[in-house]
C-alpha cells in the first residue's frame, strides 16, 4: 500500500490520510486555502482509500452516507405506503382479503392488493430493505469507527501551525504574560478539561467518549435488528390464542400439551353504574354505546404431570392462581397470557318440553335439555318418546333460504328436531332457534323452550417472546448512544506557543454556539478573549 | 370551586398570558434602542411565559385530580398537553440561545394549538381498559414532549427561510414558503370558523340509510354538522328546517361514516384561509413573508441554524424514548405484541426515520442552512400529519375520534 509521507516531520501515513497523524500538518494542497475537515480527524478512513476489488466495491457502497441516506428514505416511503389501506390484520377476519379491497377501496384497491401491500410489512422486499439498512450500519461503523479511534487515541499534543490555522475557531496573540497562560489552563481545568502538555504546546481536551455515541447507538440498531429475527427459532416464541369458557378447563395450546387453564369465573363491568362516574356523564351520552371499565378472567394454571411417554389420563396439578386483566397477564415458565377478548353471554345449555300442539295450557308431556357445547343426539324417554336432533346451527343464520352456522360458538343455536311419539312410525319434524318455531306439515306435537343458560367467554392470548431481552437491550444501548452522542460534544482546545506569540485553536464536533461560549468564559480576565470564526470570515 | 372548573379557569389564564408574553416578546423585536436597555423587557415576558406554562400545569394536574386520571387520553387533552410541552421546550431552548423571536414565534403557534384542541369535545372520557395503566402518561408525555421540542426546530427553521429567501423575485422557494404561511393561516381560518359556527348554534341534521349486512338490517343514521354544508354525504337528505343543504356530493372514493364531514370542515378552513391570505397579500402588496422579513434583519441565520438542528438534537432522544421505546413496552402490556403496523405507530416510525435522516444529511455540509431548514419544515409537517390526519381519518388502535 502507499504511504504519504510528511514533509515536515517525516512520518509515514497510510494512503487517504488528509491530516499527518504525528504532527497534525494538513497533507492535502488544496485543504490549506480553506478549513480543515475534522471529521475523522483527517485518518483514512477504508471506504475513501480502496476501490479495487468487488469487496471494496461493495464495502464502499454500504458505508456511504448517502446509500444509508437513501436506504432509510426507501423505507420511510415503503412504510407510509403501507398505511393508505388497513393492513390485513385489521381487516375483518370473515373476509376473503381478494374481494375486501377491491369492493371497499376499488380499483386502486385492488391494484394496491395484488402489489401486495396488504402485507407490506411481512412482505420480502420490506425485509431486505430493513436487513441492507442493517448492513450498512454495521459495515459504516467498522468503516469509520476503527480509524477514528486509532486517530483519537494517538492524537499528537504538538500540532503543526497549519493544523491550528485550519481550524473553524482559531486565535493569534502576541500580548500576553505567563501568568495569563497559567490563568487560561487554571480555567480550562476548572472545566473539566484534561490537559496534556508536550514541550510547552497543551492540549486540552473534553467529553471524548460523546464521539462514540454514533458508534453505540448504532450497535444497540444491530443488536435490535438481530432479535428481531430469533422469532423465526421457533423454541423462542409463541402466539397462539384461545377461548375459554367459564368453568372449563382447557389446554393452553402452543405448550406441547403441559399446561391448562381453567376460567373460574369472568368479570364484567361497564362505566355507568356507579357515584364516581359521574363526571363521565356527557361522554357516555355523546357515546352512546356502553363503555366497558374492566373485564377479567379468574383463572387457575394446571401443569400436566403424568409421563408423557405413555398414553394416560392428564394428571393436573394446579401452579398458579389468579386475575387475568387487560394490562396484567398471568406469567408462568416463560409463558404470559393475556385478557385479549370476550363473548358476554354465550348460550350454555337450553330446555325444552314437548306439549300437544292442541293443548291450550301446553303441558308438558316430557322435558330435556340440551348442551350446546356437546349436544347429545337422541334423547329417550321412559314414556315411549324419543327425540333426535337431526341438525344443529350453533351460529345459526339464513343463507339464500337455507339454515347454516356461521361459527362453532353457540351464539344463535338454531335445532332441527325429529319427534317420535309412542304410537308414531313417522317422525314429526320440528325448526326452533331464538324467536322461530316452525313446524314441517301439521303436526301433532310441539316443542317449546322453556329456559336457557349463558355463560361468559374469555378470549385469551398466549405468548411467550424469548426475544423480549435481547430486544430490550438492543434499545437500551441504542438509548445511550443516543443520549452519549447527542447531549455532549467532544472539544478541545489546542495552545501553541511560538517564539513571539501564542496560538489557540478550538474545535467541537458539534454545537458551536456552546463552543464558543465556553471559550468566552475560559477566556474572561485574560487576553485571549477575542477568538475568529474562521468560517463566517471566508463567507 | 371544583376541580373541572378550576381546570378550566388555568388553562384560560395560560391563554392570556402567552398573549401578553407575545406583547412583550414582539416590543423586543421591534424597538431600535439599544439592546440592553431591553434585557428587563426580556426577563419580563419569559417570566410571564413561564407563569403562564405553570398555570397550564395547574390546569393539567386539577383536571387529572377531576378525572382520575392522566388527561391525555382524547383528542382535547392530548393536543393541550403538546401546546403545553411546546411552551416547555421553548423555555428550554430560549434559555440556552436567548434569542426573543423563538418566542415570538412559537407562542403564537402555542394559542393557535390551544385554539385548536378548545375545538374538540372538553368533556371528560372514561378510559376503556386498555388505557388503564401508568404507560399511557409515561408515553404519552414523553412523545408529545420529543415532539414539541421537535417542533421548535420548524419554528427556528420558518424563521431562518423569512429571513433568508430573497424576496426580489418569484421563485420556487418563495412560493413553497407561502404555502406555509397560508398552512398556518388557514389553521387560524379553521379555529375562527368552527368556533363562530359553534357560538351560533349551527346544526344541521343529515338523514342516510345504512345498507343491511350480514349481522345488521337496514337502519337510518343521521349525520349532525355544525358547519354549513358545502359537501354532504351523497344519499343523505337534510331533515332540519333552514339550513342550508348540501352543495356538493362527497366524492365517493371517501369512506367513512363522517368522510364527508370532515371533508366539509377541511374544505370551509381552506376556503376561509385563502380569503383571509388574499386580504392580506391585497392590503400589503406583499407575499405574506416578504411582509415579514424587514423586522427579521438584526437576527444571526447562524444562530437560527443552529437553533434548527439542536433542538433536533435534543428533541430526537426524547422522542425515540417516548415514541418507540415506550410505546413498545406499553404495546406489549395491552396488546400482547410491542409493534402491531398499526397507522399511528407506523407514522411515528416514519417520523424518527425522518429525523434520522436530517441526522445524517446534516453531517455533510450542503445540507446545513436552508436545506436543513426545509427538512425542519417537512418534518414538522410529518408530525401534524400523524397528529391529525392520522387521529382522525385512519381508524386505529390509537384513534381518538373512535
Ligand atoms: C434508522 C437507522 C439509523 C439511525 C436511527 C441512526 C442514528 C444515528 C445518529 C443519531 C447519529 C448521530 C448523528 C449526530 O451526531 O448528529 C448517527 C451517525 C452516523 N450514522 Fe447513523 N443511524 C441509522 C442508520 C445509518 C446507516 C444506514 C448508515 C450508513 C451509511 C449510518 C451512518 C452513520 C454515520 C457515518 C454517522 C456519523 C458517525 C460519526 O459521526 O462518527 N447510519 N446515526
Amino acid at each position: 500500500m502507499n504511504t504519504i509521507i510528511c514533509d515536515t516531520c517525516g512520518h509515514h501515513n497510510k494512503e487517504g490520510t488528509t491530516i499527518c497523524e504525528k504532527c497534525g500538518k494538513p497533507l492535502n494542497q488544496d485543504t490549506q486555502k480553506t478549513l480543515l475537515n475534522m471529521r475523522y480527524d483527517g485518518t483514512a478512513i477504508r471506504s475513501k482509500t480502496r476501490n479495487r476489488s468487488i469487496i471494496d466495491k461493495t464495502w464502499n457502497f454500504f458505508s456511504s452516507i448517502k446509500v444509508g441516506v437513501t436506504l432509510i428514505a426507501l423505507a420511510l416511503i415503503a412504510s407510509a405506503i403501507g398505511t393508505i389501506y388497513p393492513q390485513e390484520t385489521y381487516i375483518p377476519q370473515t373476509v376473503d382479503p381478494s374481494e375486501h379491497y377491491r369492493d371497499q377501496y376499488g380499483i386502486p384497491g385492488q391494484i394496491y392488493y395484488q402489489l401486495g401491500f396488504h402485507n407490506l410489512y411481512g412482505s420480502l422486499w420490506y425485509m431486505i430493505l430493513i436487513a441492507l439498512i442493517g448492513i450498512s450500519i454495521f459495515i459504516v461503523s467498522i468503516d469509520r469507527g476503527v480509524p477514528l479511534y486509532r486517530a483519537l487515541k494517538h492524537q499528537a499534543i504538538k500540532r503543526h501551525p497549519k493544523f491550528l490555522k485550519g481550524q473553524k475557531l482559531y486565535g493569534e496573540y502576541s500580548d500576553y504574560t505567563e501568568e495569563d497562560k497559567q490563568q487560561l489552563l487554571q480555567h480550562l481545568k476548572q472545566r473539566r478539561y484534561k490537559i496534556t502538555e508536550k514541550d510547552g504546546h497543551y492540549l486540552a481536551e473534553k467529553n471524548r467518549f460523546s464521539r462514540w455515541g454514533p458508534y453505540v447507538n448504532h450497535l444497540g440498531l444491530i443488536i435490535f435488528l438481530a432479535a428481531t429475527l430469533l422469532r423465526f427459532i421457533p423454541s423462542m416464541y409463541v402466539d397462539e390464542s384461545m377461548w375459554v369458557r367459564e368453568g372449563e378447563t382447557e389446554v393452553i395450546p402452543g405448550t406441547n400439551q403441559e399446561y391448562y387453564i381453567e376460567n373460574q369465573q369472568f368479570i364484567f363491568e361497564v362505566y355507568g353504574d356507579r357515584e364516581e362516574d359521574e363526571i363521565f356523564e356527557t361522554a357516555l351520552e355523546n357515546n352512546g354505546a356502553i363503555v366497558p371499565r374492566h373485564y377479567e378472567t379468574k383463572a387457575a394454571i394446571y401443569q400436566d404431570t403424568s409421563d408423557k411417554e405413555v398414553i394416560s389420563e392428564p394428571e393436573l396439578e394446579e401452579i398458579k392462581r389468579g386475575e387475568i386483566i387487560v394490562n396484567q397477564p398471568i406469567k408462568f415458565d416463560h409463558f404470559h397470557i393475556y385478557q385479549d377478548s370476550y363473548q358476554l353471554n354465550e348460550f350454555q345449555s337450553m330446555s325444552f318440553k314437548l306439549h300437544e300442539t292442541e293443548d291450550a295450557d301446553e303441558e308438558a308431556i316430557l322435558e330435556f335439555t340440551v348442551d350446546l357445547v356437546d349436544p347429545e343426539r337422541v334423547y329417550e324417554f321412559d314414556n315411549g318418546y324419543r327425540i333426535e336432533l337431526n341438525d344443529y346451527f350453533p351460529d345459526y343464520e339464513l343463507s339464500d333460504g337455507r339454515p347454516r352456522t356461521t361459527t362453532n360458538y353457540p351464539r344463535n343455536p338454531g335445532f332441527v328436531f325429529f319427534v317420535y311419539g309412542p304410537d308414531t312410525e313417522e317422525a314429526e319434524v320440528s325448526f326452533l332457534a331464538i324467536g322461530q318455531n316452525l313446524a314441517a306439515g301439521e303436526n301433532q306435537y310441539k316443542l317449546s323452550l322453556t329456559d336457557f343458560d349463558v355463560r361468559n367467554v374469555s378470549g385469551l392470548t398466549v405468548r411467550k417472546d424469548l426475544t423480549l431481552p435481547f430486544l430490550g437491550l438492543g434499545a437500551f444501548i441504542f438509548m445511550i448512544g443516543l443520549i452519549q452522542g447527542m447531549y455532549w460534544q467532544h472539544r478541545r482546545v489546542w495552545i501553541h506557543p511560538t517564539a513571539d506569540r501564542i496560538y489557540i485553536a478550538c474545535h467541537t464536533n458539534k454545537n458551536w454556539f456552546g463552543m464558543k461560549s465556553e471559550y468566552e468564559k475560559i477566556t474572561e480576565g485574560t487576553p485571549f478573549t477575542e477568538i475568529v470564526d474562521q468560517e463566517n470570515k471566508n463567507e | 370551586m371544583d376541580y373541572l372548573s378550576l381546570s378550566g379557569t388555568l388553562l384560560y389564564t395560560a391563554f392570556i398570558l402567552y398573549l401578553v408574553a407575545v406583547i412583550f416578546f414582539a416590543a423586543t423585536v421591534r424597538d431600535k434602542r439599544q439592546e440592553k436597555q431591553f434585557t428587563f423587557v426580556n426577563k419580563f415576558a419569559i417570566t410571564v411565559t413561564s407563569v403562564g406554562f405553570l398555570s397550564q400545569l395547574g390546569y393539567f394536574i386539577t383536571r387529572w385530580i377531576a378525572a382520575g386520571h392522566a388527561p391525555v387520553s382524547n383528542m382535547f387533552e392530548f393536543v393541550t398537553f403538546f401546546s403545553m410541552m411546546l411552551v416547555l421546550a421553548l423555555i428550554i431552548l430560549y434559555a440556552i440561545y436567548k434569542v426573543a423571536l423563538l418566542p415570538l414565534f412559537t407562542l403564537p403557534l402555542v394559542l393557535i394549538i390551544i385554539g385548536y384542541a378548545s375545538v374538540f369535545p372538553r368533556e371528560i372520557t372514561p378510559l376503556v381498559p386498555s388505557l388503564q395503566s401508568h404507560w399511557l402518561w409515561i408515553h404519552v408525555t414523553t412523545v408529545a414532549l420529543g415532539e414539541a421540542i421537535l417542533a421548535i426546530s420548524f419554528v427556528a427553521g420558518v424563521i431562518y427561510l423569512i429571513r433568508q429567501i430573497d424576496q426580489q423575485k418569484s421563485t420556487y422557494r418563495t412560493k413553497w414558503l407561502e404555502i406555509v404561511m397560508y398552512s398556518i393561516i388557514s389553521t387560524i381560518a379553521f379555529i375562527v370558523v368552527t368556533t363562530t359556527f359553534s357560538l351560533t348554534g349551527y346544526e344541521a341534521e343529515f338523514v342516510y340509510t345504512v345498507e343491511a349486512t350480514e349481522d345488521r338490517e337496514e337502519t337510518q343514521a343521521s349525520l349532525i354538522y355544525h358547519l354549513p354544508a358545502i359537501f354532504g354525504k351523497s344519499d343523505a337528505e337534510l331533515v332540519t328546517d333552514g339550513r342550508m343543504d348540501a352543495l356538493l356530493p362527497a366524492p365517493d372514493w371517501l369512506h367513512g361514516e363522517d368522510a364527508a364531514k370532515k371533508l366539509n370542515t377541511l374544505v370551509w378552513s381552506l376556503a376561509v384561509g385563502l380569503i383571509l391570505y388574499l386580504l392580506i397579500r391585497l392590503f400589503a402588496r406583499k407575499r405574506v413573508a416578504a411582509l415579514i422579513q424587514p423586522s427579521l434583519r438584526r437576527t444571526n441565520p447562524e444562530l437560527l441554524d443552529e437553533i434548527c438542528y439542536r433542538s433536533i438534537a435534543i428533541g430526537f432522544p426524547v422522542f425515540t424514548l417516548g415514541g418507540l421505546i415506550f410505546a413498545s413496552i406499553w404495546a406489549q402490556e395491552a396488546w400482547q405484541r410491542y409493534w402491531g403496523w398499526d397507522p399511528k405507530e407506523v407514522w411515528a416510525l416514519i417520523t424518527w426515520f425522518f429525523y434520522a435522516i436530517f441526522l445524517h444529511l446534516r453531517l455533510t455540509r450542503g445540507w446545513h442552512g436552508e436545506r436543513s431548514a426545509w427538512l425542519a419544515v417537512i418534518g414538522f409537517a410529518i408530525i401534524m400529519f400523524n397528529l391529525i390526519v392520522v387521529n382522525l381519518v385512519f381508524a386505529g388502535l390509537h384513534s381518538y375520534a373512535q
